[in-house]
Parts: structure tokens; C-alpha cells; sequence
């Protein structure tokens, strides 16, 4: 069985789901939640089953706003069947408990609304936290590329696996922050500390996945050292391949049975790992090791050549 | 260890059942079989977030401008000033760290009312020296007392008044329905004899003098009145050096407490009048608590002024929903996997599936011994370490298989599997700890407690999985392999004739 040979289809498929994505990060941008941009989130559940309007909810909002304090235009999303999500600048507490009065009086229905959730973050910190996230995030890559280069030194070329499994890190970021401009955009979700949480568990993930294929290379270097690399990584990937989709398996059991089941608070969460976990595994098999043979062969010299010629390390 | 499978095994079953009694437990005695004296007595319940049982959480920032810095002593002190007030709430559980440079993360599980909460953290403290009479009080316990209820005079100083409170009896109460707040005649007299004062529950002490009126505060290595620890000297303002002086000079040998956010921090006894605007307070103070105490006396208002930049309240009624259908789905997953295993790997997976049970005891009685905070991302990061246990665990079974292909005996082909396995295992796994250690910084900065949890239960999980699938895995599939012979039943590996 030949994977490696398809490499730049491996690739263009990649492609093909990055690229709508970052249209979708520069057109529409990241929701950004309030944890990075600061604000107030009032989550309510109306016990009476029927939850106002979203017009009815800003008319209140505007009502209630002041020149000091201005927190008309909320974003309301509904929350299950019975619950709104209400996000609007910063309030204090005094204006909350306005806000929850007018929807208890005015469309409580005579029952109870219940605060599920109220959240408020100030600006500056938000701005702060959007900040370190970003540097989480390179510092988290840096630190592995520097471990899979210590790991990995006793190959030739230890670096260049550091780089690919960066590449592939990479892949996977763009993946996870393209859906979640497109999922934000259609669906109204939001990018916060736990969407944060979920990216981060994804490129560990990844990088747990390319370090399987990897090892398999080192140690198959060893032992078929007359075998051309390609040879020897495409041996690597079918060799890991059973583990690699058997651990994809187990892991989308469970993350499956959590976004089906578990609870409303996580599973925007669980989805965004369920398609991380998938990116991760389909770059760490088709991305970062292909990557290391193209390297190997040095072959962007015939990328931009007549294609008679480069039909050789094509095929 | 492979010549030896038997007492691993022993150890291993004496862990998984020690793991699993803690894990059914509220609480472990372990008693001392020579005295029969309790040597562990430790409740161990499983600590929930604050997202999971309901309550609020408030991230505090120090109010400076962006350029000051705060050192972390003036932190800790705040910090623990906070948490008296928050304890003279009557909150219980009240949790409450610091996340420098300059942050304090304060949850208060149950609580809805940020309003009240807050008010009461923000509120400046207040520091009193306060009459006790001829009764000592123990230190921590919380009096009320009439400061700022009273005729406090000008610069915080009450002007002095004749009463003691001191242990009324119960009978006088009963009888006596004078009102308890001093006059202003009463207050004109000072050194008169205590009056009979009534003692409405609970009793109300009378505040001498106001943290206000001191000037200076020291440590210092006291000898004076023959003391072996620390006493801790402070000097008066000019104002109120006369008024302290007439009322220590009528009140030798009672009890003067030092009363902070209305809790007792020391109940000296007075020793002489102090007139000369000049005293110091003994007891048994090391040099640590000494100067604690002395900043406490020095900073009677918290030493960095701070605000609130986050609050999240959480209902309750989430909470126990989100429990029940995270557990829910925490078993229906576990299962799925187990099924999965005995499936595809057959008797490696059934003891594969073992391993796995004993992976699940031994991480939730970490989580209660350590213990650690299980938040809804906390139980996401512990299954997620089950993946990461099941991941381990097939590598090695892979790799077995492939070595029985090869040829080798099935002996053989175990712990070549193992030792072929590991160098993948270990660099995975470092790279996930890696990041664990990245997150867990991010969210420790940020009182970002959900992605804090996360980061623990994951890199936890990560360090048991290696445990169970390194050790546990290979002990029971040796054991096991002792009583069965493998040539006679190849299709158990899930391996066919035709494969080999």
C-alpha cells in the first residue's frame, strides 16, 4: 500500500477545509466571548417554558440603559427551549437586578426565572486574557518543537520533524479557528477561555499523534537504512495506521457520547475538540510526515517548473 | 518485574482496592493497631466546582495604576485579610487564592448575591482595641462590638465610657431592658465603676481605640518583662495618647483585645498604665506570627486597594443538571470503550478493559486525596485521560501482535511489545504534559478555574494512564498468560491462522 504518493492530494484536501475557514476568520472574525473582550453574559431560564422575544429583551435593555452605563443592542441567543443567553456591555450589580425584575414582572408568566449564569468580565482584563491565550498558544508550539528536536536528535534531521509537527499544529489551529468563525457566524457560538481550552487540548492531541508516526520512523531508519526515506515513512504510516484509527476511535467514543449526552455547558466545547481530534489525526498521518519526505526530496525545486519535468516525483 | 508478576500483582490489587474504599468513602480512618489510636482521620469528599453545585466567583484586582507593582507579601496580606471578611460572612468553604502579580481569585460556593458579597470584601477594614473585661476570649473568635455603632469621637477614638460587658449573667438580662448603647452622660465619666449592662445575645464589647490612632507599629525581640518570644511595640498618636492612658490605668490586669474586622487576633492582658503614648503587646509570638500580626496592625485596610474585574454567579439548578448528564455520559462512553476493546483485542482487551477499571479508581482517589477541584472541563480532561490510557494501551497491543507475526514466542512477544512501545508512549505523553503545564499556568494567571481544572485532571490522568498501562496491563496479561496456553487458542488475541 502506497500513502505517500498521494501526498499533494493529502494536501489539497487540507486545503480545502483551511481555506474557507480563514475566508471565514477574515470576513466574519472570531466571536470573540466576553472572557476576551469584556462584558456581561446573563444567562436566565423562564420556568414558565415560554421565554420573551428577542425584541422584547432589547427593548428592556434599552430601557434601562444609561448615558454612563449603556448596555442597549444585547446579543440574545436563545438557551434550550426555555432559557435566553443575553450578552451586553458591562453592568453593575444594581442594573442587573433591574434587568432580572423587568423579565420576571413582564414576561415571567407567573413563574419563576431563574439566573443560571451571570458572568462579568472588564475590558482591560478581557483584552489581557485574548493576549496571554494567543501566547499560550505559541509558547505551547515552541516548547514542543523544542522537545520533539531533543526527542527526536538522534535522526537525521531532528529539526525538521519539529517543524513538521509544527506545520501540522498549525493545520489543526487554522481548522478549529476557521470552524469557530464559521460556528460563530451561523450558529451564534462563542470563543472563550473553554474554546481556548479545547484548541490547546487539540495541538496536544496532534502532537501526540505525529510523535506516534515519528517513532516509527526513527526506529524503521535504523533498520532499513539502504531503503529510500520515502520508502521507509510510507512503511511507518501503514505500520501506525491500525493504532491510529483504533485511538481515533476510542477517542471520538467518548468525546461522541459527551456532545450526545453531557451537559449544555460543554458541548460547544466537545464539539470543537470532536473536530479538532479529527484534524489532528488527519494531519498527524497524511500532513506531518508527508511533509518530512517533501522535504527529504527538496521537491518546491520542481513546484514551479513545466510539469513534464516534474512528473518524476510525482508518481 | 516480569520474573516476579505475582507480588506486582498483590501490590497492584492492594492499590486498586485501597483506591477503590477511598473512592467509596466520606471519610478515612486509619487507626493505629498499638494504641488504637486514629493516625489518618481525613474527610474525603469530591470537592465540585463552582459551575457544578452553584455559587459565585469573583476575580479581584489590585486598583493601582498599571505602573505600580504589587510585591507578593502585600498580596498574601491581602489575601488574608479578605478571607477573614469573607469568613465573618459565615460562608463555609470559602475559597480564596492569590494569582500574582497582582490578582486574588475568591469563590464562595452556594452564593447568588454578588452585591452583598462583594460590598462586605471591599469594605475597609477596621482595626479596635477592644474592652473584654475580666474574660478572655479565645483568638479567631468573632465579637461584635460598638465601634461605629457608639459615640466614637473624633480620629476614631471612642471617647472612653464606664462599662464592662464583661460576662453579665443571663438572669440580668432577662430583668434588665436597658438600652445597651453607652449614653453620652455615661460616656463624660470616664473611670467610673462598670455598670451593670445588660447582655443582649449576642453580647456587644466596647471598642477603647480605633487602628487609627496608632502611629507606629515594630517587631521586636522582647525581653522586657521577661517574655521569652516577641513583642510587638507600637507607639500612639498624640491625640489619643491620654485617653489610652487614663483607661489602661483603671483597667490593669483586664483583658485589651486586638480585635480585626471584628475578629479577635490577640487578647493581651494590661499590664501597667500606659501613659506615655507608648506600649507593646506580648503573648507567645514567634518572629513569623509576630509580624503578621504587626502588619495586621499596620495595615487595619487592605495594603493594596482592590477592585473587582470578574464575577460569575453559577445556579445551582445548572449545576446538578450538568452532573447528571456529564456522569451519564462519562459512563456511556467508558462503556462503549470497553466494548470496543473486548471486541477488537479480545483477552489483551478484557484485561486491557481491567486496566482501565483500575485507571478509573486510582485517578478519582487522587482527585479526593490531593484533592482537586472537579469542574465540568475537570471531568472533560479526566476523560479524556481515558482516551489517553486506552491510546497507551493499544499501542503496546498493536505492537504485539505485529511481534507474534514476526515470529516470536508470545512471551517474547510482550515485553519486546512493551519495550518497543514505550519510546512512543513516553514522547507522547510528554508533549501532552507539556501542555498541560502551558494551560495550567494560563488559567492560574487568570482565575480561569475551568481551564485550570482542565489542565490537572488531564496531566493527572496522563501520569496514572502511563502507570496502568506500563505496570498494570503487562502484570495481569503475564499472569493471565501463566494459566492459559496461547497456542491452543490464537483467536483470543484476536489473531487467525491465516495472519501469522
Amino acid at each position: 500500500m502506497n500513502l505517500i504518493k498521494y501526498r499533494y492530494l493529502y494536501f489539497a484536501i487540507s486545503l480545502l477545509v483551511i481555506i474557507p475557514g480563514v475566508f471565514a476568520l477574515i470576513f466574519w472574525g472570531l466571536p470573540l466571548g466576553i472572557d476576551f473582550t469584556g462584558g456581561s453574559l446573563l444567562e436566565v431560564q423562564f420556568k414558565s417554558g415560554t421565554p420573551p422575544t428577542i425584541a422584547q429583551v432589547t427593548s428592556i435593555y434599552s430601557n434601562l440603559s444609561t448615558s454612563t452605563m449603556d448596555i442597549s443592542n444585547p446579543e440574545i441567543q436563545p438557551l434550550g427551549t426555555d432559557g435566553l443567553s443575553i450578552r451586553s456591555r458591562e453592568m453593575n450589580d444594581a442594573t442587573k437586578t433591574k434587568v432580572v425584575t423587568a423579565l420576571q414582572t413582564q414576561y415571567g408568566g407567573g413563574q419563576a426565572v431563574v439566573i443560571q449564569d451571570f458572568n462579568q468580565v472588564t475590558a482591560s482584563v478581557g483584552a489581557e486574557v485574548a493576549r496571554a491565550a494567543a501566547l499560550a498558544v505559541v509558547m505551547a508550539s515552541f516548547a514542543i518543537l523544542i522537545y520533539i528536536w531533543y526527542a527526536f536528535r538522534k535522526v537525521n534531521h531532528p529539526f525538521r520533524f519539529g517543524v513538521a509537527a509544527i506545520i501540522a499544529t498549525i493545520h489543526d489551529t487554522l481548522v478549529v479557528l476557521g470552524m469557530g468563525a464559521i460556528l460563530g457566524h451561523f450558529l451564534g457560538w462563542q470563543v472563550d477561555s473553554l474554546f481556548l481550552t479545547a484548541l490547546l487540548t487539540v495541538i496536544g492531541f496532534s502532537v501526540h499523534d505525529d510523535i506516534v508516526v515519528f517513532d516509527r520512523i526513527r526506529e524503521n531508519s535504523n533498520i532499513y537504512r539502504r531503503v529510500d526515506f520515502e520508502t521507509v515513512v510510507n512503511h511507518s504510516i501503514v505500520q501506525t495506521m491500525d493504532r491510529s484509527i483504533n485511538t481515533q476511535l476510542t477517542v471520538m467514543i467518548t468525546l461522541l457520547a459527551l456532545a450526545l449526552f453531557g451537559g449544555d455547558t460543554i458541548h460547544h466545547f466537545v464539539v470543537i475538540l470532536l473536530i479538532g481530534v479529527f484534524s489532528g489525526t488527519y494531519s498527524s498521518i497524511f500532513n506531518a510526515s508527508p511533509i518530512l519526505v517533501v522535504w527529504e526530496n527538496k521537491e518546491w525545486r520542481n513546484w514551479f517548473r513545466r510539469k513534464d519535468e516534474s512528473v518524476t516525483t510525482l508518481s | 518485574m516480569t520474573r516476579r508478576p505475582y507480588l506486582t500483582l498483590v501490590i497492584i490489587l492492594l492499590l486498586v482496592a485501597f483506591a477503590a474504599w477511598v473512592d467509596l468513602s466520606q471519610q478515612i480512618i486509619l487507626s493505629n493497631p498499638f494504641n488504637g489510636k486514629a493516625l489518618v482521620d481525613k474527610n474525603v469528599p469530591i470537592q465540585l466546582g463552582l459551575d457544578l453545585r452553584g455559587g459565585l466567583q469573583v476575580l479581584l484586582e489590585a486598583d493601582l495604576p498599571v505602573t505600580a507593582t504589587v510585591s507578593s507579601n502585600d498580596l498574601s496580606t491581602t489575601q488574608q485579610i479578605l478571607m477573614n471578611r469573607a469568613n465573618a460572612l459565615g460562608v463555609s468553604e470559602v475559597v480564596m487564592q492569590s494569582a500574582p502579580p497582582n490578582r486574588i481569585v475568591a469563590q464562595f460556593p452556594g452564593l447568588t448575591n454578588s452585591d452583598q458579597v462583594v460590598a462586605a470584601l471591599q469594605e475597609t477594614g477596621v482595626l479596635e482595641f477592644v474592652d473584654l473585661g475580666n474574660t478572655p476570649l479565645p483568638e479567631g473568635t468573632v465579637i461584635q462590638t460598638d465601634y461605629r455603632s457608639a459615640a466614637a469621637g473624633p480620629n476614631g477614638i471612642v471617647t472612653l465610657t464606664p462599662t464592662s460587658v464583661a460576662s453579665p449573667t443571663p438572669t440580668s438580662a432577662a430583668t434588665d431592658t436597658a438600652t445597651p448603647a453607652p449614653t453620652a452622660s455615661a460616656a463624660a465619666t470616664p473611670g467610673a465603676t462598670p455598670a451593670a449592662t445588660p447582655a443582649p445575645a449576642p453580647t456587644i464589647y466596647h471598642t477603647v481605640m480605633a487602628g487609627t490612632s496608632l502611629a507606629t507599629v515594630e517587631v521586636a525581640a522582647g525581653s522586657t518583662v521577661g517574655s521569652t518570644g516577641y513583642v510587638i511595640n507600637f507607639t500612639l498618636k498624640p491625640d489619643a495618647t491620654t485617653a489610652f492612658g487614663d483607661y489602661t490605668g483603671s483597667h490593669i490586669g483586664q483583658t485589651l483585645a486586638i480585635v480585626l474586622d471584628k475578629k479577635i487576633i490577640s487578647a493581651p492582658t494590661i499590664n501597667a498604665k500606659i501613659d506615655k503614648g507608648q506600649g507593646y503587646i506580648e503573648g507567645n509570638f514567634t518572629s513569623d506570627s509576630a509580624n503578621a500580626l504587626a502588619i495586621q496592625l499596620r495595615y487595619g485596610s487592605l495594603p493594596i486597594p482592590v477592585k473587582v474585574v470578574e464575577s460569575e454567579t453559577v445556579g445551582a439548578t445548572l449545576g446538578a443538571d450538568s452532573i447528571h448528564r456529564s456522569l451519564f455520559a462519562g459512563i456511556i462512553g467508558l462503556l462503549a470503550v470497553v466494548l470496543f476493546m473486548l471486541l477488537y483485542y479480545r483477552l489483551p482487551g478484557f484485561i486491557a478493559d481491567l486496566a482501565l477499571i483500575s485507571y478509573a479508581c486510582i485517578s478519582l482517589m487522587l482527585f479526593k486525596l490531593i484533592p482537586v477541584v472537579l469542574s465540568l472541563p475537570g471531568i472533560a480532561g479526566f476523560i479524556l485521560g481515558i482516551g489517553m490510557a486506552v491510546d497507551a494501551n493499544i499501542l503496546i497491543f498493536e505492537r504485539l501482535k505485529e511481534e507474534i507475526r514476526a515470529g516470536r514466542t508470545l512471551r517474547q512477544a510482550i515485553d519486546l511489545g512493551w519495550s518497543r512501545a514505550w519510546p512512543s508512549i513516553r514522547d507522547a505523553n510528554i508533549s501532552t504534559l507539556i501542555t498541560c503545564f502551558i494551560l495550567f499556568i494560563f488559567g492560574n494567571t487568570f482565575g480561569a478555574s475551568m481551564v485550570k481544572g482542565f489542565s490537572i485532571t488531564l496531566a493527572l490522568g496522563v501520569i496514572v494512564s502511563l502507570f496502568t498501562s506500563i505496570i498494570v496491563t503487562r502484570t495481569y496479561l503475564h499472569v493471565v498468560l501463566d494459566s492459559i496456553k496461547f497456542t491452543e487458542h490464537p483467536r483470543w488475541f484476536g489473531i487467525t491462522e491465516g495472519s501469522r
